[in-house]
């Protein structure tokens, strides 16, 4: 892996150190291969909680967020230290709807009581959100949602279901977008709420995806009240809360070694991998064309993000332009997890999910490198179309950016 | 390309399809999938019944591979692979009837045909072939399982990788090494043993594509002569034809699969609602749906033309099989991509068939080759190379 700064200041080598240093001290064998037994985005939740739980000991638990609630404040040349890291070390991946995404909405459009409910214990790892966005009838046509909150004295009360509710069974609490009125355009009418789950009337159902895994769940509201205290925003003004979070749904504004890590896992099975013919894969022509299209792509990807970091002021919401350079990304991200699936060749074949638990494993029946191939290549499918699929994004571009 | 066959072939085409649909809907296969044994008896018996499990077999067999069988029945074989893509069908066909009754047709002897192919025929026994090991990706030269001569017979030792359906097979063939080094075209034996012979251990398991696949391990494992499938050393060119036959199959097979899945997101996209609209009446939608369609269309007349080659000269006949392959292991992917795609992340759940026949043909675009390996045999036959590409490069 190339993906270096090779001028670092004597400051940023005792970051680099004491980043090293950290992660030596507690990324136990396990948790790192939490780290790598990803197909989705996150480790197996008990290994993410955790290692949230640690980072936040060490203040390290919500980097990207603004000083004042507990952020960092790295410079973007010690956020890309840090994320290469990790890059390196795999630590477990936490569930990150609540930090990533529903925090900046607290944070731009909550009140100092809800701020101070929901952020350090979210930063804590005390508490788990889910994202209730999605309905059986409306994907990436997300305004025409229709889940209902009806005003009942100081509540509203919730009918409705939302669906592809990433690790909804692990979550204490759920973010909504509800439907508080059917007049004028269907975005006028949406509300934020920020919800509890495991209250009466709600009601969780797994979802199997295409490897096997439980990841997805369909979340059924039956009657469920939700003090109005817990809206975010005003009534009928949730889209503007959504509009918000969406610029942080494709990690924009902060740096994410996630490509990288992929391509590193990759160019690690390449190597292990024979060609047939004597050699090692990564050094077969068509395969090391493909991998260096893709690794090209990366490098550009961080160089880019880099840049941009480096122009933004802390806590401030991406560029415009920003998603232009980020589009590429769950492509890359998703052509990888190809070549990864490509390079393990008949060893693609075996279903194991046991195999790749964190605890006990089974014993793979092909190499252990190969265990996560398949299933990172089927659960990533759903990269371009979780958050809006890439003609969405097309559409939104045309019309924002190039005023089409 | 129905105008192709002719009467008696519509009638097979029409049985099959008839058998899959009422017989093999999803939630049948769902439940097969499931099941201990990840076939159905009941089903091999209903093949059998049909005739399919005797196809590529001589007419003494009761089959339509002509007087001794080596002709096979490559266009009986396309039909019948087509409509198993159609329903995903998990049972062993293409181990047993097309791997291991190719190894019978074109290698056996009369002992070992008599043997076997009527059992075969009858849905009696059960063939797999295990032809890859760890080490060997996709060269069918790379085999490190050995040989040694024993008394009259053979003494085997090694491994094989992914034998798809050995976990219900009675008999296994395998290719082991009996001269030459690990990577020599000479020195290949095709030996045939039964599945209960001492020191062959399997470790049986599920497949991501819904069937069953095993590693074989051969420790000491002795035969007679008569398990010899072949020529002494000179079993590459067996093994390769049988496995263009495969791959001509499977290619057949994707293109049975990849009608279902562009009919199925046709009709998706016809009924599925987003922005007041359906999806089929945006335009980006629109044309990636004729993308899909044009990928089937190339996808059945590039299995076809692999099938149609099958009998020709040797070169002829690589070509065209790896040609197919490659192309259909490129659109494969790309109307399974496309699929799940268009029809969101309802696509992506195992409820649904869209991700199942996606995983199908993910596997397909590997099996026997991935698109790089077909690509370079295809141009090491198109500018007049004997050797395989790779092995110039080696030499080098």
């Amino acid at each position: 892996m190339e993906l270096e700064l090779i001028d670092l200041t004597p400051e940023e080598r005792a970051f680099r150190d004491e980043v090293r240093s950290f992660f030596d001290e507690n990324l136990t064998p396990a948790m790192r291969r939490a780290g790598r037994m990803v197909t989705w985005f996150f480790s197996e939740f008990e290994y993410g909680k955790r290692w949230q739980q640690i980072l936040d000991k060490k203040g390290w638990g919500a980097p990207y967020w603004p000083v004042e609630y507990g952020g960092t404040g790295w410079t973007p040349r010690q956020f890309y230290i840090y994320e290469l890291e990790c890059m390196r070390y795999t630590p477990p991946q936490p569930m990150s709807m609540g930090l990533g995404l529903c925090a900046p909405c607290i944070m731009e459009f909550g009140t100092p009581e809800q701020k101070n409910e929901y952020l350090p214990r979210m930063r804590a790892g005390l508490d788990w959100w889910a994202q209730g966005y999605s309905e059986p009838g409306s994907g990436s046509d997300l305004a025409s949602l229709r889940l209902s909150a009806v005003s009942d004295g100081d509540d509203y009360v919730l009918n409705g279901s939302k669906i592809w509710t990433t690790y909804a069974q692990y979550a204490n609490r759920i973010f909504c977008l509800v439907r508080t009125s059917s007049e004028g355009k269907k975005q006028a009418g949406i509300t934020f709420l920020l919800a509890d789950m495991n209250v009466p009337g709600m009601q969780v159902r797994p979802l199997i995806n295409i490897a096997g895994d439980h990841e997805f769940n369909q979340v059924f509201f039956n009657d469920v009240r939700v003090p109005k205290s817990r809206r975010l925003g005003e009534e009928n003004q949730g889209w503007k809360v959504a509009r918000h979070l969406l610029k942080y749904e494709h990690g924009g504004g902060r740096l994410s070694g996630e490509l990288g890590r992929r391509l590193a896992l990759v160019t690690e099975i390449a190597a292990l991998e024979s060609d047939g013919y004597g050699g090692a894969l990564i050094d077969d022509p068509d395969f090391s064309r493909e991998l260096a299209e893709v690794a090209m792509g990366v490098e550009a990807i961080e160089f880019a993000n880099l840049q941009v970091l480096s122009a933004m002021r802390e806590g401030e919401a991406p560029p415009p332009a920003f998603p232009l350079l980020r589009i590429r990304s769950r492509e890359l991200g998703q052509r990888l997890t190809e070549l990864g699936m490509e390079a393990v060749a008949y060893y693609a074949a075996p279903f194991q999910p046991e195999a790749r638990r964190v605890d006990n494993p089974a014993t793979p029946i092909g190499p252990e490198h190969a265990v996560n191939a398949t299933p990172f290549y089927f659960n990533q499918r759903a990269a371009t179309i979780a958050g809006g699929t890439p003609d969405i994004q097309h559409n939104n571009l045309a019309r924002g950016l190039l005023g089409l | 390309m129905d105008h192709i066959f002719n009467e008696e072939q519509r009638m097979l085409k029409d049985s099959v399809e008839r058998l899959v649909a009422q017989r093999y809907r999803f939630e049948d296969r769902r439940a097969i999938v499931a099941s201990g044994a990840g076939w159905s008896r009941a089903i091999w018996g209903e093949f059998a019944d049909l005739g399919l499990l005797a196809l590529p077999f001589a007419e003494q067999y009761g089959g339509m591979g002509g007087e001794d069988g080596k002709a096979g029945a490559p266009i009986e074989t396309l039909i019948v692979m087509q409509a198993f893509g159609r329903g995903i069908v998990v049972e062993p066909y293409l181990p047993t009837v097309v791997l291991g009754g190719g190894l019978l047709r074109h290698g056996a002897g009369g002992a070992l045909q008599a043997e076997l192919i009527p059992a075969v025929a009858e849905g009696k026994k059960l063939l797999a072939f295990g032809y890859a090991e760890p080490q060997s990706r996709f060269n069918l030269a790379n085999v490190r399982t050995r040989a040694q001569k024993d008394g009259s017979g053979f003494r085997l030792d090694g491994r094989k990788s992914v034998v798809y359906g050995a976990p219900m097979a009675d008999g296994l063939f395998v290719t082991a090494r009996t001269a030459g080094g690990e990577r020599d075209a000479q020195g290949i034996s095709v030996f045939y043993l039964d599945a209960t012979t001492p020191g062959l251990t399997r470790r049986d398991y599920a497949t991501v594509d819904g069937t069953r696949a095993s590693e074989l391990t051969l420790q000491g494992v002795k035969v007679g002569a008569g398990a010899l499938v072949g020529k002494l050393d000179q079993g590459l060119p067996l093994v390769e034809r049988v496995l263009d036959e495969a791959t001509a199959a499977v290619c057949a097979e994707a293109s049975g699969a990849m009608s279902v899945l562009n009919d199925k997101t046709l009709e998706y996209a016809r009924t599925r609602l987003a922005f007041g609209q359906h999806l089929s009446e945006f335009q980006v939608i629109q044309h990636r749906l004729v993308d899909l369609r044009v990928a089937v269309e190339y996808g059945i007349a590039v299995a076809m033309m692999a099938t149609l080659k099958l009998n020709a000269s040797e070169s002829e006949r690589r070509r065209a099989v790896s040609a197919a392959k490659a192309m259909l292991g490129r659109d494969s992917r790309y109307v399974g991509q496309t699929a799940i795609q268009l029809h969101g992340a309802i696509g992506m759940t195992d409820d649904l068939d869209i991700g199942h026949y996606f995983k199908r043909l993910t596997t397909i675009g590997w099996l026997f080759g991935n698109s790089d390996h077909h690509r370079r045999r295809f141009w090491a036959q198109w500018r007049g190379s004997d050797a395989h590409a790779q092995n110039n490069r080696e030499a080098a």
